[in-house]
């Protein structure tokens, strides 16, 4: 009989596989390394957002604001950053403890993170419009430079990938300090009885969710060099279904990096197969939706014949 | 060895109006095991969760080893001192493996290896408490059956890494466990003692704890009503100090005409050629070793799948807290939901009706709340399981599948459902029962022994025993 188990895990990565064979077939030059810096490299920051938006998910709560927190991210950079680093790096860690006291706050008061995030989400994006009215600034050289970088053979993105998905599944997943952030979304009682605080624990989750969402804003500017507020609005959605895709759960602390990783890459290459079949652009977004049911279904059948007595 | 481990004394708590401990002195000496016994909500549960931190008393001080403790107690604080506690409900988290549930009450396995020390650490004491356990460091909790669940949180209690395990509390430990694992567990808690680590065992089975335990302590409305030496106690005495009379098990009158209508019929998909069958007015036991394909059967029954099914079913589940009842919701609204179909009027749900639904089955169960509004977590343990029984009973439900629900339910309260199951059986309602504990088949009309899945023999009246159901639940070499 065949592992359903090992056949849930694998299916992100069958699905990018799919995703991606379709795209060659359609567009066979695509299969290059040219093109496929070129089809991923936006992907890059997508993925750093759904890693953000994992560590949420983690701890069962949900980020609506990732996506205008990226493009403030961006923001900042491209104004603050270019003119006055120090400054700029300042004002972008204090972001991230931002991000640490909103999970103390939604912990503390007993918050649904979905209201407090989705009034957040309109926060960043003030603030963005404030920093920069017009889309324009500049982004750091070193940034530009950075996400310019190549290496023979394998493109930059597939390698950035992996490294990502490598650096969270060691941090997350094999760490002994990992299963304390898993556990607190598998059973947070029982971490508290064996004498952990949670308030911490969810500090810290939110405030690595600052810390990519961090990451990902830098990556999107040094690939669009200038940037706008409303740059990555669509981040919020993506990052959630890409670690949905990934095999992640929304709650009961099972999520995987890796196949957060993969899910992200598996939206971004769906794009652009879509624009490959030269679906209008209206269309796209029922498309790719249809892509993300047809995933998840898949998924729920898998999982439907588990045995649980 | 009469030196005091730990000492809580004049502890008082109470909950808003309601005094739920009133004035306990309780104390464990070093190497002795304490039976605690008394009917839920008699405050016990409320003592254990003081003695391990999680609740602050509100006046009465806490000693150990005779000293008094200095600053906030708490979890951590209780953990430092090498007390541990195996809850009622289970304390792991679902979505970690066994291995990563080890360090989770260890701080010190971390760095590089911590896995492999944890899953060393886990399976050591699994083999030292359950031979033949089958449990794996790297299974994920969430797939272990419940009762391999209960074993791993029994021997993670039991790990030790730095510092001295001082007490362990034991929750009603063998709930889920069946008479082989628990006898295991029975012989550990004697090595334990004997070498120096104190044990608070509480169990409603009685059986267990009268011998089991060096001293038992009997619990009634927040107080010590009895503290002596097991070997005073008798079944009966405690029975008696609870505070309820003793009710032997009556055998089940076998009236049910051979000719009665069939209800259910179904052969396990699990294996096995014997069938299961289900008169009208029957109640039928399914018994054998724990996880051995009773609730795959209910389950079977219940989704119609390869069975004849001849009236509207109800379900009662086991496991409270993860199929049973519904935590925001009050315990009215948990009792209507089965009915709700019912209770329709042009299309929208009868206030009144329901209501009065809810008033019903509060009296002829004796839930114990003040309101029926209030929230179903109000309830205890017990009569949260009320409620459940309440749910199927008041449905239209002819048959009532029920899985294991006994499980960590006082005796008082099992009394009065094992009266109410007898009633509707009277009135032509079917049961089929699924019980780890064997006493309870004494109330079925005729028992199935499951074994690896499929039904073992089928077993009728007087011949319904403890002997004749192990017997054939281990006839085959056990797996």
């Amino acid at each position: 009989m065949i592992d359903r188990r090992l056949v849930r895990r694998a299916l992100p990565f069958i699905s990018l596989l799919v995703v991606l064979l379709a795209t060659f077939y359609v567009q066979p030059r695509a299969m290059s390394y040219f093109g496929m810096n070129l089809m991923l490299q936006y992907a890059i920051p997508i993925a750093l957002a759904t890693i953000a938006q994992m560590f949420v998910i983690t701890v069962n709560d949900l980020d609506l604001s990732i996506g205008p927190f990226v493009g403030l991210v961006g923001c900042i950079s491209a104004t603050l950053l270019y003119s006055n680093p120090l400054l700029g790096v300042l004002v972008l860690i204090l972001l991230i403890v931002v991000y640490g006291a909103v999970g103390a706050l939604i912990h503390l008061r007993n918050l649904p993170s979905i209201v407090v995030t989705l009034g957040l989400s309109f926060v960043w994006l003030g603030i963005a419009v404030l920093v920069l009215p017009s889309p324009g600034g500049k982004a750091p050289v070193w940034l530009k430079s950075l996400m310019a970088f190549q290496v023979p053979i394998v493109p930059f993105p597939i390698i950035a990938a992996i490294v990502i998905g490598l650096v969270v599944h060691l941090a997350l997943m094999t760490s002994s300090y990992g299963v304390i952030g898993r556990g607190a979304g598998g059973n947070g009682k029982a971490l508290t009885r064996a004498g952990w605080s949670m308030l911490r624990t969810k500090i810290i989750m939110y405030m690595l969710c600052g810390f990519f969402g961090v990451l990902s804003g830098l990556c999107l500017l040094g690939l669009t060099t200038s940037a706008d507020a409303h740059v990555a609005d669509r981040y919020t959605l993506f990052s959630i279904a890409g670690v949905i895709l990934g095999g992640g759960e929304f709650i009961g602390g099972r999520v995987s990096p890796f196949g957060a990783v993969v899910g992200a890459l598996t939206l971004a290459l769906a794009g652009s197969f879509l624009i490959f079949l030269k679906i209008s652009p209206d269309w796209q977004i029922g498309a790719q939706g249809a892509i993300l049911i047809v995933v998840l279904a898949l998924r729920a059948a898998v999982s439907f014949g588990e045995a649980r007595t | 060895m009469n030196t005091s481990a730990i000492t809580l004394d004049s502890v008082e708590k109470s909950f808003g109006a309601v005094k739920a401990l009133a004035g306990v002195t309780f104390e464990v000496n070093s190497g002795e095991c304490v039976g605690l016994v008394g009917h839920n909500g008699a405050g016990k549960s409320t003592l254990m969760h003081i003695l391990v931190g999680t609740l602050a008393p509100s006046s009465g001080e806490l000693l150990i080893a005779g000293k008094k403790t200095t600053g906030d107690w708490s979890a951590d604080a209780a953990r430092l001192q090498g007390i541990r506690c195996v809850f009622q409900e289970l304390s792991l988290c679902p979505n970690l493996t066994v291995a990563e549930n080890t360090r989770i009450i260890h701080r010190n396995l971390k760095g590089w290896g911590w896995k492999k020390r944890a899953s060393d650490l886990i399976s050591q004491k699994l083999d030292e408490i359950f031979p033949g356990h089958g449990i794996s460091p790297h299974d994920e909790v969430a797939d272990l059956p419940i009762g391999k669940r209960q074993m791993a949180e029994i021997a993670r209690a039991f790990t030790v890494t730095d510092g001295a395990l001082r007490l362990v509390v034991l929750d009603e430990p063998t709930s889920s466990l069946d008479a082989v694992t628990a006898r295991q567990l029975m012989d550990f808690v004697k090595k334990a003692t004997a070498g120096g680590i104190s044990i608070v065992f509480i169990s409603h089975l009685l059986g267990e704890v009268l011998s089991t335990s060096d001293r038992i302590v009997v619990m009634k409305d927040g107080r010590i009503v009895a503290d002596n030496a097991a070997r005073e106690f008798t079944r009966d005495s405690l029975v008696a100090a609870m505070g309820s009379q003793a009710h032997q098990a009556t055998r089940r009158r076998t009236e049910v005409a051979a000719d009665a209508p069939v209800m259910l019929r179904a052969k396990p998909i699990t294996g096995g050629t014997a069938e299961l069958v289900v008169r009208r007015g029957e109640v039928i036991g399914l018994s054998g070793l724990a996880g051995h394909g009773q609730t795959r059967m209910l389950l079977q029954l219940y989704g119609k799948r390869h069975a004849v099914v001849n009236g509207p079913m109800a379900f009662v589940a086991g496991d409270r807290q993860s199929d049973g009842i519904f935590n925001l919701w009050s315990i009215g609204q948990n009792i209507t939901l089965r009915s709700l179909a019912a209770l329709r009027r042009f299309g929208v749900i009868d206030g009144q009706r329901e209501r009065a639904l809810e008033e019903t089955w509060k009296r002829r169960m004796a839930i114990r709340t003040p309101d029926i509004n209030n929230n179903i977590l109000t309830l205890s343990g017990g009569n949260q399981q009320k409620a459940l029984f309440a749910r199927a009973l008041g449905s239209d439900a002819s048959i009532i599948l029920m899985d294991d629900p006994m499980r960590g339910v006082d005796i008082g309260t099992k009394q009065e459902v094992y009266g109410m199951i007898q009633a509707q059986a009277a009135d032509g309602r079917s049961f089929v029962w699924y019980t780890t504990e064997i006493d309870e088949l004494a109330h079925c009309d005729r028992a199935y022994v499951f074994r690896n899945g499929s039904i073992a023999a089928e077993l009728a009246g007087a011949d319904i025993s403890e002997e004749s159901v192990l017997k054939f639940s281990f006839a085959e070499a056990a797996a």
